[in-house]
């Protein structure tokens, strides 16, 4: 189905940089991007170990062994973002079957005796030594595939908007992850490819109608999976607990409430780093994952948790700054889609804990303990600055219709 | 890319922007806006207030040795507040704890469940707030898992706790004396400013009755702790005050020769056949063992009985159904004052002394035939044996039933008979109100019975209470039974009729039954030995006691429980000593002469009466009341066997056997309260233990 014989013709074969260019290169990159995601990093570890130090030092272990994981992975992450902004983001036309398949096939394996329940979801899969959650992965992967689908195969840009046809293999595409988090269940992961798919259709150029019957459907959707109780009674309870969380605060409404305290009591300059009473007592679960934000809400304040913000914001300008002044439909679909994904991700994380989202199990982008996000984020980081590096390369006679 | 892309991209761009915008905005309205309303949260999310348990006090016995004592013990508790918060309710904690502890899963989550109507035992009964402790005695190494994987166990703690001891000093068990604790419930909590929800409380004898002086008050202390409720430091502290010692006038070796002689009594009354050749059930029995000249209990006992550490740590499901199922007899009674029954003719020196005040020369010859007539019904002297003529001190020795049957008849008619004067003065139940009877005898232990005195008040009362349904009954009589048992159905029937016009009348059978402790009337084992203390030293009703003092944790003496008299009988002394001495002669030439053989009755004349109380559809009861041991009487001392036997066969012996213990005689090579009770109080020693109290030379 796919014509993938452009991959063999001489001409379209991405260049790598000529040694004389590199430095050159480097000067092109978006630094301010890259100095957004540098200073999340650094300010996420910093809150990784105060989130951790204190359970570490009760069991026994070095204070520092999460941070010094954390450090190892923003490190390798760093390493992968560098590689994936020298690669063409072109070449993602031949790869990203093979990514969209590695990714459903850790999907699967997550639902097999390999995968690892937490927390009522099985998300994890161990592999020699290592947990990886490939619902992270997914998503990537998800905007890859779709941003190739609907851009169209072939090289160049398309004229008109994607088909019918581009639109239903992009969301035949898309159901297959959807099916399989569903059954681990992650419904916030079901959440963000929702978003992104809707978004990236949208982006595509696709007909307005496309959009409100995809918007109609995920509604629908909502409507029936609560009707018809495809939800696991805890979360049920998440859910009527976001609706009214003083209605159980010490059952399902806990980390809700636990979260917003935490955060609130933070103030406007917080209670300063390793100072927070409701960190060191560990009352927010999963604070080094994805409750990280109540860390930064308590010890940093109003001031420090604003910035977090304010650099995610930034990043978030970036990546839709980078989509808009692509000339390509590729360029513009992948940097678009990883900028709703991203966004829509931290939304929903911080939303949470400041209580105006419901409880989903999503890591914050950039700021999070967990190596699989981390290298997805910090992948899609690469991707942007490779779309930014190469925005002038595609001819400028196809860019306009 | 084409123009609509770019315009869709903006639009995604300004919607993701607004996003990040609302989530700054939210954050300002969360942390600037109502940060004080949070920091107050945070700060109730920290501190906890624990209590520390007061140590409560120690029960000694007269010569200091602790029948109840404190000891440290590992205790697993689990608090359903941290339980409720695990996504499951904490369901897997309990599967695990079940499995460390090696204990039945459903009955552990019974044990943390709250007590409430149409639950049953087991459940807590405290506060829902409190720490459950689920179990006591807990080897270190189960504690210290439970400690070392808290992530595995959230709110199950472990922690050395103080617990009630019983150290038995002699083999001492005094069950019923003691008592035992149990948790407040919210409710006493609510009601009063000194009990914590977490403390424990006396639900039964001493332990309740000297509750609030053993109790002490317990210290608060402020802690930080996680959300494990592990505590991070201590922020501050009230200490607490520990509780005081109750000093009782119970000798624990007396007390385990009491308790020794009514076991064997019971075991007795097992092994003897009665007139049917089936063996005496012997269900249950007491002993009371009294000094004569203050009222104090040396020793008190009854059967059956229980061991007081089963309380310890919560009881368990099983335990507490066999203490109060009928099948092991309510162990949880203690019949020696909260059980009564028909004394039998242990009650004849009280009819005695009641012939006495109405006149009657108690020398004149009363005949004592095998049989006594009635109207139209036949009263039998037991074992039917005629003495003739003989004195009323004479037929309180043989216990002749006919002579007391005569005089109460006589009182009987001149009070009126069916047709009562106005003010009858029916001498025998008057008498036997100068005794106490009818009444509680004020002993310090909680739920005491007051017994019955079946006087014309009282008979009237219960036929003002009965006689709807005895009416009733009259006419309809008993369809249910005549089925089966025609016979009984008529005579219930035409009983009926009977009490249904005239059952508030005194019948002369009441009358006559009165006179030998038959009927309607109930005494208590300690009630009557009060009596019989009365008899011994001259006419005075002391109230019983048990508590002697209150020592403070510093060793002062708080509280003095002096003995206390709760009147006189009026009874003039020449009377009483004619008593006294006629039941002296028991022994001698009458029915407790067989019990006696062999003991040196010129050095220590002991007066006793037997009884065997005849009790409807039941084997007869076994009564021994008797005084000793000599012309100065110092201690009283009854027993009873419920379906027993007779009292000469069954309790006699094992009364004879605590003379014994009490003088050195026997088995016993030397007495085990040499100078008789100690007045003076055990002192404490620097390390917190008890010393005998100082005797002074000789009695």
């Amino acid at each position: 189905m796919t014509d993938l014989g452009y991959l063999m013709r001489r001409e379209f074969r991405p260049r790598s940089l000529a040694p004389a260019r590199r430095i050159a290169v480097l000067a092109r990159l978006d630094w301010v991007l890259l100095a957004a995601v540098l200073l999340l990093a650094s300010v996420g570890s910093l809150l990784v170990w105060s989130a951790t130090r204190v359970r570490l030092e009760r069991a026994g272990e070095p204070t520092d062994q999460f941070l010094q994981r954390h450090l190892f992975t923003v490190a390798l992450g760093l390493v992968l973002c560098a590689l994936t902004a020298r690669l063409d983001y072109r070449r993602l036309r031949g790869g990203a079957p093979v990514i969209y398949g590695i990714s459903l096939i850790g999907l699967l394996l997550v639902l097999s005796p390999l995968g690892v329940t937490v927390n009522g979801s099985d998300s994890w899969i161990r592999v020699a030594g290592q947990s990886i959650q490939p619902s992270e992965l997914a998503k990537l992967a998800l905007v890859i595939m779709l941003a190739v689908v609907l851009a169209g195969l072939r090289f160049g840009n398309r004229k008109g908007p994607p088909s019918r046809d581009d639109v239903l293999k992009a969301l035949a595409l898309a159901a297959v992850p959807v099916g399989l988090v569903i059954l681990q269940p992650d419904l916030g992961t079901v959440m963000v490819i929702a978003v992104i798919v809707v978004a990236m259709i949208l982006i595509s150029g696709a007909s307005m109608h496309w959009v409100v019957a995809l918007g109609a459907l995920a509604a629908l959707g909502a409507v029936a999976v609560a009707q018809l109780h495809l939800l696991s009674q805890y979360q049920l309870n998440r859910f009527a607990a976001f609706t009214n969380p003083a209605l159980d605060p010490q059952g399902a409404g806990y980390n809700a409430n636990q979260a917003r305290i935490a955060i609130g009591s933070g103030g406007l300059f917080g209670t300063g780093l390793f100072e927070g009473t409701q960190t060191s007592g560990q009352f927010v679960p999963e604070q080094h994952t994805d409750f990280i934000f109540t860390v930064a809400g308590e010890e940093l304040g109003f001031v420090g948790a604003g910035a977090i913000i304010v650099l995610l914001g930034i990043l978030l300008w970036r990546a839709c700054r980078i989509a808009l002044r692509t000339t390509d439909n590729l360029a513009a679909l992948l940097a678009g889609g990883i900028a709703v994904w991203i966004g829509f991700q931290i939304f929903e994380n911080i939303g949470m804990t400041l209580g105006i989202m419901p409880i989903a199990g999503l890591p914050l982008p950039f700021v999070s303990y967990g190596g699989t996000a981390m290298f997805a984020n910090l992948a899609a980081i690469g991707i942007l600055q490779s779309i930014h590096l190469r925005r002038r390369e595609v001819p400028a006679a196809t860019t306009r219709s | 890319m084409s123009e609509r892309t770019r315009r869709r991209l903006v639009v995604v761009q300004v919607l993701i922007l607004s996003l990040v915008v609302t989530l700054a905005g939210r954050l300002w309205q969360l942390q600037v806006g109502s940060g004080d309303r949070y920091a107050r949260a945070a700060t109730d999310n920290l501190v906890r207030e624990v209590v520390v348990p007061a140590i409560r006090g120690l029960i000694l016995d007269s010569a200091g040795r602790p029948l109840v004592a404190n000891r440290t013990t590992m205790v697993v508790s689990v608090d359903r507040s941290v339980l409720d918060r695990q996504p499951d309710r904490g369901a897997a904690v309990l599967v695990r704890l079940a499995r460390l502890l090696r204990v039945d899963q459903a009955e552990l989550a019974n044990r943390i469940r709250l007590c409430r109507p149409g639950v049953g035992r087991p459940c807590w009964n405290g506060s829902p707030y409190r720490p459950v402790p689920v179990a006591t005695d807990v080897d270190k190494r189960v504690a210290l898992q439970v400690l070392e994987r808290a992530e595995d166990y959230p709110g199950i703690t472990a922690q050395l706790e103080l617990v009630r001891d019983y150290p038995r000093p002699a083999g001492a068990n005094a069950a019923h004396l003691l008592g035992y604790l149990g948790p407040v419930t919210e409710a006493e909590a609510a009601h009063s400013d000194a009990l914590g929800l977490r403390d424990l409380i006396g639900r039964a004898g001493l332990e309740r009755r000297y509750d609030r002086y053993l109790r002490g008050t317990s210290g608060t202390r402020y802690v930080a702790v996680d959300h494990l409720g592990r505590v991070v430091r201590t922020l501050r502290e009230t200490p607490q005050i520990p509780g005081s010692h109750l000093v009782t006038t119970i000798d624990a070796r007396v007390q385990r020769v009491a308790e020794q002689a009514l076991r064997e009594a019971m075991h007795r009354a097992r092994t003897t056949p009665d007139y049917k050749d089936r063996l005496f059930k012997g269900d249950s029995g007491a002993v009371v063992v009294l000094d004569v000249t203050d009222g104090s209990i040396i020793a008190m006992a009854s059967w059956p009985t229980y061991d007081p550490a089963d309380w310890v740590g919560g009881i368990s499901a099983a335990e507490y159904r066999y203490l109060t199922s009928a099948k092991a007899g309510y162990p949880l009674v203690g019949q020696a004052f909260q059980g009564g029954a028909p004394p039998g003719s242990t009650f004849k020196p009280i009819s005695a002394a009641g012939a006495a005040k109405a006149g009657y020369n108690l020398n004149a010859g009363y005949g004592c035939t095998s049989s006594f007539q009635v109207g139209d019904r036949e009263f039998k002297n037991f074992d039917s044996l005629a003495y003739g003529p003989i004195s009323v001190a004479y037929a309180l020795q043989v216990s002749c039933d006919t002579v007391f049957y005569r005089i109460a008849y006589d009182m009987w008619i001149k009070d009126g008979g069916y047709r009562p004067v106005d003010h009858p003065k029916d001498p025998m139940f008057a008498m036997a109100r100068e005794f106490g009877f009818g009444k509680r005898t004020g002993v310090d232990l909680p739920n005491e019975s007051p017994g019955r005195v079946p006087d014309r008040a009282w008979k009237l009362a219960y036929w003002q209470a009965t006689k709807d349904e005895l009416c009733r009954r009259a006419k309809t009589g008993y369809p249910e039974l005549a089925r089966t048992d025609p016979a009984r159905a008529a005579f219930l029937t035409r009983f009926a009729a009977e009490s249904c016009t005239q059952g508030y009348q005194l019948h002369v059978y009441d009358a006559i039954n009165f006179s030998i402790g038959q009927g309607d009337l109930m005494l208590t084992p300690l009630q009557l030995a009060r009596a019989y203390a009365a008899i011994a030293n001259g006419g005075t009703l002391w109230r019983p006691r048990i508590g002697k003092a209150i020592i403070g944790p510093d060793g002062k003496v708080i509280k003095k429980l002096a003995p206390q008299k709760t009147g006189r009988v009026g009874v003039p002394p020449s009377d009483l000593r004619y008593i006294r001495e006629a039941l002296v002669g028991t022994a001698l030439n009458g029915t407790a002469r067989g019990v006696f053989s062999g003991w040196p009755l010129d050095e220590y004349p002991v007066g006793s009466k037997t009884g065997t109380a005849e009790v409807f559809g039941k084997q007869p009861r076994s009564w021994f009341a008797a005084f000793g041991p000599d012309n100065k009487p110092r201690y009283a001392i009854v027993m009873t066997v419920s379906q027993g036997g007779t009292g000469s066969g069954t309790s006699g012996p094992s009364v004879r056997k605590i003379f014994e213990a009490l003088l050195g005689l026997g088995e016993y090579q030397q007495a085990v309260i040499a100078d008789g009770p100690p007045t003076a109080l055990p002192k404490m020693r620097r390390d917190g233990s008890f010393a005998p109290p100082a005797r002074r030379g000789g009695r």
